[in-house]
């Protein structure tokens, strides 16, 4: 596949493991964010820790959206889907996340309600069009990267004259995340983890661009360098934190130079500010409630907003007390410190954010890395 | 007064090009004969069918040990490209027979039908099985036919048996793989579960893969007879894919699996799809692929007589079996670093994050 | 949540969509949010849509710098 199979190749990932090896300096410690579930994904699934050295670690943050949509999202989603006449449509990923009580969409699925899998926004859009008897809404979940074509979406729905669509808008914001990440207060007694650099989500800033990020480089200090989702792409980034941490610099760098612009997409852009609205505030499952975090359907498209059209009203449900969740988006524990890792909470019985997608920290290593916490014990 | 050549024989034939199946058809009465007749005796035409019984009269193999074995198919959509659920019903249950080592004597077929079935499917199902049947050489001696109302079937389901012998000096168990063993696949992963992802309504992309569904009993005898006694199992990586299967094994066999990422054989268009659906080809189901565990010093002769067939062109050495409390099967990936490939964790929806 | 992959336009469609292909595998896409897409281009593809275009020359030269590290390390060790 072009512009992918070269970005993958495994001579070039040890020479840049080397180059890596080389530059740390041995008197310190380096601990980088990756913020998107794109990239956890992809350290694990490629095993990127094996080739990088012993002081260098990787945090994996929170960007995942499945992982970080609260409870009570779920559970209202769920409720809309098992009213009769609704057909609920909805990524796959969001399928087996559990709401409280043990419910899933896969389960009221199961039960009878109408949910449908798509893969594009505008598939929703298409049911709609054929289903006039159905009240079809478009279950709306993303970072920067998929509201763009949740507007889209909006946009052909209101161009076909379509009654019987709305979205319930799910929509998060990523520079307003990693604020909170880096505000997060130390608890008491424990160390403040440091963060020394964040590689930046790919395809987010494709959409935003680079400026959005200045602020963690020139008010926190923290440099960034956005990178591409391939393997080298996350090797090279680390490597450009790197130079950046032993020269003392703090700069938002592209690494993504193939498909990121500094301006971002412009025509994406535009037509989010016309259709979104900032939320004045939105529930985190894991970091809490974070305020100007989420998006909701501006005024003038009320017919649209499922939550007005349903009277939708959240409420918040807790996750697991012992679920470390919280603590491990920040970086401040591993999953396997988690006392739920593995026994109570697996990818089959996710109990927090971590573990419900395979994008999470706790899935991910689950998945493809808990064989380390052996060969450590081991060593 | 009428000649005896002259008088009708009362028979009227199934309308199938638009007929349907309805609950008369299940009730044991004229309409369920003629199905039979006109459908599935007329596709699997074989001497053991034809005895017209409700059970086969067969042979006593001499010597050797029976193998037996049943399935379940419920694939949907019920074609698709490279098969449907008839052809894939026949490679399915040799499969499972000549994974033992043992050559498939036998199948039965039992057609649970909803109702409201167009007999034009039923017949281009059953034609198929026969086909499948006839190629492979093992034909289908006895059967069954229920109708269900509609809504408690999706279409038709078919349920399988399999008989095989398999020789003395034969043994082939999936707690048999030891540390320093070669494991080696027969040819590409993800095939069959792509091809059948790609008919799927709500997914839309088109490509040229076609399911892998094959027959491996040929395959199977010729790699006993250049490696018998030094195969360990066979085992084919269906549902949960070549993942499943590995993990499966480690557990049976209480070991651990070092492999290749890079030595497992995947086609360019199956890649490009899981990489569009955000699947990992590991976890898809294969319907013509098997496993071999292997003794370490025949795994080249083995791996030679395979790539020598038809069905094991693609064939490679994916791996070896090491000893792991843990059970891990852990990878090498084409990239260089580690990771373990895992149960697959529900069923596989196609990712976008 | 992120996946994206860069594909070849191989056809534009009506009302903004787009005929994609990944090696030999084609969809159906919106390209409505990258402005003058034409077939040739390689874009990333999210969900159904194309978010934008890959600039061959950039990512020739994304290629180069990975070689380079490399490069420079062995020049650094000889």
């Amino acid at each position: 596949m072009k512009y992918v199979d070269e970005y993958r190749d495994g001579a070039l990932a040890r020479r840049i493991a080397d180059t890596i090896a080389a530059e740390v300096v041995c008197e310190r410690s380096y601990a980088f964010m990756e913020f998107c579930g794109g990239h956890t994904h992809a350290i694990s699934r490629y095993g990127i820790e094996d080739m990088l050295p012993p002081g260098l670690r990787m945090i994996h943050g929170p960007g995942c959206p499945v992982c970080v949509l609260p409870v009570g999202r779920i559970d209202d989603a769920i409720r809309l889907a098992r009213s009769p006449a609704v057909t609920l449509c909805t990524y796959a990923d969001m399928m087996r996340v559990p709401g409280s009580k043990g419910g899933s969409l896969l389960k009221a699925k199961a039960a009878g309600a109408d949910i449908r899998m798509i893969y594009s926004s505008l598939d929703a859009v298409r049911i709609a069009e054929a289903e006039p008897g159905r009240e079809v809404v478009f279950f709306a979940i993303g970072f920067e990267t998929t509201t763009p074509p949740t507007a889209i979406a909006l946009r052909a729905a209101i161009a076909k004259g379509l009654r019987n669509f709305s979205i319930f808008c799910n929509h998060v914001l990523t520079p307003v995340a990693m604020r909170a990440i880096l505000e997060a207060p130390a608890e008491p007694g424990a160390p403040p983890v440091a963060i020394d650099g964040f590689v930046g989500p790919a395809h987010v800033s494709t959409v935003i661009g680079m400026a959005p990020y200045h602020e963690f480089a020139e008010t926190y200090r923290k440099p960034v360098v956005i990178a591409g989702f391939e393997p080298l792409d996350v090797m090279q980034a680390i490597l450009m934190l790197v130079r950046q941490v032993n020269t003392q610099r703090a700069e938002v760098e592209n690494q993504y130079i193939r498909a990121v612009t500094a301006a971002g997409n412009l025509t994406a852009q535009v037509l989010c500010a016309e259709i979104f609205a900032v939320r004045e505030a939105f529930e985190w499952r894991g970091l809490g409630v974070v305020p100007a975090s989420a998006l909701r359907l501006r005024d003038a498209y009320a017919d649209y907003d499922a939550e007005r059209r349903f009277e939708i009203h959240t409420v918040h449900a807790d996750d697991n007390p012992a679920c470390e969740c919280p603590a491990i988006l920040r970086g401040r524990k591993r999953p396997a410190e988690c006392k739920l890792f593995g026994t109570v909470c697996t990818p089959e019985t996710p109990m927090g954010a971590c573990m419900v997608s395979s994008e999470g920290a706790c899935a991910a290593h689950w998945s493809y890395g808990r064989f380390r916490e052996h060969q450590r014990l081991a060593s | 007064m009428t000649a005896p050549s002259e008088l009708k024989a009362y028979r009227r034939k199934l309308d199938l090009r638009a007929g349907r199946v309805d609950m008369s058809h299940g009730s044991g009465g004229r309409a369920m004969a003629d199905l039979i007749t006109g459908i599935f005796r007329a596709a699997f035409a074989n001497k053991f069918l034809d005895q017209g019984n409700d059970q086969a009269s067969l042979p006593m193999p001499t010597g050797g040990r029976l193998v037996m074995t049943t399935d379940g198919y419920v694939v949907s959509p019920l074609f698709f490209p490279g098969g449907d659920i008839g052809s894939l019903a026949v490679h399915g249950t040799i499969n499972d027979v000549a994974m033992a080592g043992a050559k498939p004597l036998y199948l039965s077929a039992s057609f649970i039908i909803e109702e409201g079935f167009a007999f034009a499917d039923l017949k281009r199902i059953a034609d198929s099985m026969g086909a499948a049947s006839r190629e492979s050489g093992v034909p289908v001696v006895t059967g069954d036919t229920k109708v269900v109302e509609r809504g408690k079937a999706d279409g038709v389901f078919i349920a399988t048996a399999g008989i095989g012998v398999v020789p003395d000096g034969i043994s082939l168990s999936g707690d048999r793989a030891a540390p320093g063993d070669a494991v080696l696949i027969s040819g590409s992963i993800g095939d069959h579960g792509v091809a059948i992802m790609s008919s799927r309504e709500n997914l839309e992309f088109e490509t040229a893969i076609v399911s892998d569904s094959a027959a491996l009993h040929g395959l199977v005898a010729a790699m006993l007879d250049a490696a018998g006694a030094q195969i360990k199992l066979l085992r084919d990586p269906t549902r949960g894919g070549l993942a499943a299967t590995l993990n499966e094994l480690a557990q049976q066999s209480g070991v651990g699996f070092r492999i290749d990422e890079a030595a497992i054989p995947v086609k360019s268009q199956v890649a490009a799809a899981c990489e569009l659906l955000g699947l990992d080809p590991l976890f898809v189901a294969n319907e013509g692929k098997l496993v071999a565990v292997v003794d370490a010093e025949a795994a080249v002769a083995l791996l030679a007589a395979m790539r020598a067939h038809p069905l094991g062109r693609d064939a490679a050495i994916i791996g070896r079996v090491v000893a792991d409390a843990q059970r891990f099967v852990q990878m090498t990936t084409a990239f260089g670093g580690g990771r373990i490939v895992d149960w697959l964790s529900g069923e596989q929806l196609p990712r976008i994050c | 949540m992120c996946l994206a992959i860069p594909a070849l336009v191989v056809e534009l469609l009506p009302e903004q969509m787009a005929r994609i292909s990944l090696d030999g595998v084609t969809k159906t896409i919106s390209v409505a949010l990258v402005d003058n897409v034409a077939p040739g281009d390689y874009v990333i593809v999210h969900v159904g849509h194309a978010l934008s275009r890959i600039d061959a020359e950039e990512a020739a030269r994304t290629l180069a710098l990975f070689a380079e590290a490399g490069r420079l390390m062995q020049a650094a060790s000889a």
